[in-house]
């Protein structure tokens, strides 16, 4: 049976075993689908939140993106995961015991004002929308290599595909559904990283591995591409930085509150049965949510030193020579999976000085000696271009295992993007049609327009977001960077003070609102154009690309936050206390004691 | 809010405080600021900083959630506010 063949049959026989399980499960538990989760124990739930949450970005970019960066790519780990530890000891009891469904009705109530959950819908629908821009450019290169096609015909297909299994919706909500979609990535993540792990360190456990000894050899893996890496022109890898040392402890803060910001995240505390619970499960989904996580550091490392040694055979395990003449393999000799990724546009190849071989460096590269040698080599130029999104999908390939395990991670790729599509998708349309439509616009709504409302907002994104993830404002992981950054900046600090300041008010609340919002998008616009339509940009006006202290826009959100809660502050000072009854509610929602079931169900 | 709910809320202001003091010197400390001289320690193969940075802080952050579950468990229980 050939490669396409088997990945047929696998991804086909997981999407079997998901829709098998949602009609199965559909039958017995109806409220279910309300209530996600709220039958199941924290371990189940934990697994289920941590399928919602990894998306194309954690599966498919991360590591790709690290692999490219280096130690600066632990931004992106410790963001996404320490983001937990403030929603477990900042939110999530909280919003539990206040009871409600969604995040603009915790700050209509919280706000005492109509106005006040508007404005959240707005920072939700924003942060949404670019969080799947960045799914959208996942999916177009899941579906790119799964059919062999470009990478745009890639994102129609994507389109279709996730338009399809959202509407078809339900799905989504069942626990036991996600718990299917959990244990196929999280299989096709690690599955292939040991394999990988032995044939390299001979230690079959990728958190150890990549800090042992490289197979037959007495250095570590680590100093290893450290050296080669650095011959080739690129950082060092175990100490370059994201920027600077400032911009990475910026974007890690930024990742880190966008996480317990984000809408769709913060959703699944709602529904657990108790406070206690809600603490418990945040935990839960941390530590299934950590086996990818400290995983993908050694995907991303091992990938490169593997990409290394299939361009320069010999360099990595026998001390070949970087430079020399014959180390670099000729481009009609290259391996299959070269070829495959060609056809996605993806991978190119051009043979900048025509002897016929594949040269794969850094032609930046400022160090004097490293140029001088690379002179001498005789090269002109990079010339293997490797889009860093296919790095997580082309790794099986490359270390050249087994079908099976190229066909699961296909599956796997395509279970994180398309479940976290979908349910951006309802957390949007449910935010249009609900909170927006039926609560501030047209309170006489009757039910089938509500939901003709949503299904209306669901298509009007997917094909906003489509159209941009064609021309995507970055990296699939990068761009849903500034999805968090923006969820950063907005509604994380209305939440925080909505719980720990009884004085907050609602004119403080939104005006620190709007302008977390809107300076954000102020400075990520300058780099990404206006909405993210390419052409738009207007750095000049800045002064120049990440002109604030060399933030870049990704960033961006840490600073924005700290901007929300200064105007929250100095708004609230000048105006009147909120109502006796807020401050009260404010008490109530500190303690555990008598949390109830939540009301004003709906999707 | 009575002087049981001021205290209880104080115990709990307390031990947030204390579980964000780690999680923010293991992330931005050891991850991030401290990096550098950290490196020039290693575990096996790994420079000390860039463990921090890619793994240690993950497995740090895990054990601080079920610590603040279980503490807080403690505390609710200490106050009669438990459900």
């Amino acid at each position: 049976m050939d490669l396409q063949t088997t990945i047929y049959l696998v991804v086909g026989a997981t999407f079997a075993l998901y829709i098998g399980i949602a009609i199965w499960s559909r039958a017995g538990t109806t409220s279910e689908f309300y209530v996600a989760g709220g039958g199941v124990g924290p371990r189940l739930n934990g697994m289920a939140t941590a399928a919602d949450w990894m998306s194309a970005a954690s599966f498919i970019s991360m590591a790709g993106l690290i692999s490219n960066m280096g130690y600066g790519g632990g931004l992106f780990l410790m963001g996404w995961t320490g983001g937990y530890v403030l929603l477990a000891t900042l939110l999530a009891p909280y919003l539990r015991k206040f009871g409600k469904f969604t995040v603009p009705q915790f700050i209509g109530d919280r706000y005492y004002s109509k106005s006040a959950a508007t404005v959240a819908v707005l920072c939700l629908l924003v942060a949404s929308l670019t969080y799947i821009i960045g799914q959208m450019t996942g999916v177009g290169v899941a579906f790119s290599r799964f059919l062999g096609v470009s990478k745009d015909v890639g994102v129609y297909v994507g389109m279709g595909v996730v338009f399809t299994y959202a509407v078809f919706g339900g799905m989504k909500g069942i626990t036991y559904t996600q718990v299917a979609q959990y244990i196929v990535l999280i299989f096709a993540y690690t599955i292939p990283a040991i394999f990988i792990s032995m044939q390299l360190t001979g230690n079959p456990i990728p958190q150890l591995g990549l800090g042992s000894s490289l197979s037959g050899q007495d250095v570590p893996l680590l100093a290893k591409l450290d050296q080669v890496v650095t011959e080739l022109g690129f950082g060092r890898y175990t100490t370059t930085t994201a920027g600077s040392t400032l911009n990475m402890f910026v974007y890690t803060f930024s990742l880190m509150i966008g996480t317990a910001g984000l809408p769709h995240v913060i959703m699944r505390f709602f529904t657990v049965p108790t406070v206690a619970a809600a603490r418990s499960s945040a935990g839960w989904a941390l530590v299934f949510i950590a086996i990818l996580y400290t995983t993908a550091p050694a995907v991303a490392a091992m990938a490169k030193t593997n990409l290394i040694r299939t361009i320069t055979p010999g360099v990595v395990l026998q001390n070949a020579d970087v430079y020399g003449a014959e180390s670099a393999i000729k481009y009609d000799e290259r391996p299959d999976w070269m070829k495959r990724w060609e056809k996605t546009g993806l991978l190119k190849f051009e043979d900048k000085n025509g002897d016929g071989r594949i040269q794969y460096y850094n032609d930046k590269v400022k160090d004097e000696a490293v140029k001088a040698k690379i002179d001498a080599a005789g090269w002109k130029g990079n010339e293997l271009t490797v889009n860093a999104d296919i790095i997580v999908l082309a790794n099986p390939e490359i270390a050249l295992l087994p079908d099976w395990v190229i066909a699961l991670v296909a599956a796997g790729g395509l279970a994180a993007a398309l479940s976290t599509a979908a349910g951006l998708l309802l957390a949007i349309s449910s935010a249009i049609s609900h909170d927006l439509v039926k609560n501030v616009f047209k309170p006489d709504i009757s039910e089938k327009g509500e939901l003709m409302a949503g299904k209306i907002a669901m298509a009007c994104s997917i094909i906003v977001a489509g159209y941009l993830g064609l021309n995507p404002p970055g990296f699939a992981a990068g761009t849903v960077a500034l999805a968090f950054g923006i969820a950063a900046s907005s509604l994380f600090p209305a939440i925080m003070m909505g719980i720990f300041s009884k004085k907050m008010n609602k004119e403080g609340a939104m005006a620190g609102m709007l302008a977390g919002l809107f300076i954000t998008l102020f400075y990520v616009f300058a780099h990404k154009g206006i909405f993210f339509i390419k052409g738009t940009e207007y750095l000049d006006t800045i002064g120049g690309a990440n002109s604030f202290f060399g933030i870049t826009p990704e960033a961006f959100g840490g600073v924005g936050a700290m901007i929300n809660f200064f105007v929250a502050f100095v708004v609230d000072k000048f105006t009147k206390e909120p109502p006796e009854h807020i401050q009260h509610l404010v008490e109530h929602v500190r303690t555990p004691r008598g949390s109830k079931a939540v009301d004003g169900a709906h999707a | 809010m009575d002087k049981s709910g001021a205290a209880y809320w104080k115990a709990t202001l307390g031990l947030v405080a204390k579980i964000l003091v780690v999680w923010f010197l293991v992330s931005f400390g050891a991850g991030i600021l401290f990096a550098d001289w950290l490196n020039n320690i290693h575990l096996g193969g790994y420079p000390l900083g860039f463990w921090f940075a890619q793994q240690g802080s993950m497995y740090i952050f895990v054990a601080l959630i079920f610590v603040y579950a279980k503490k807080m468990g403690e505390i609710d229980r200490k106050f009669d506010v438990h459900e």
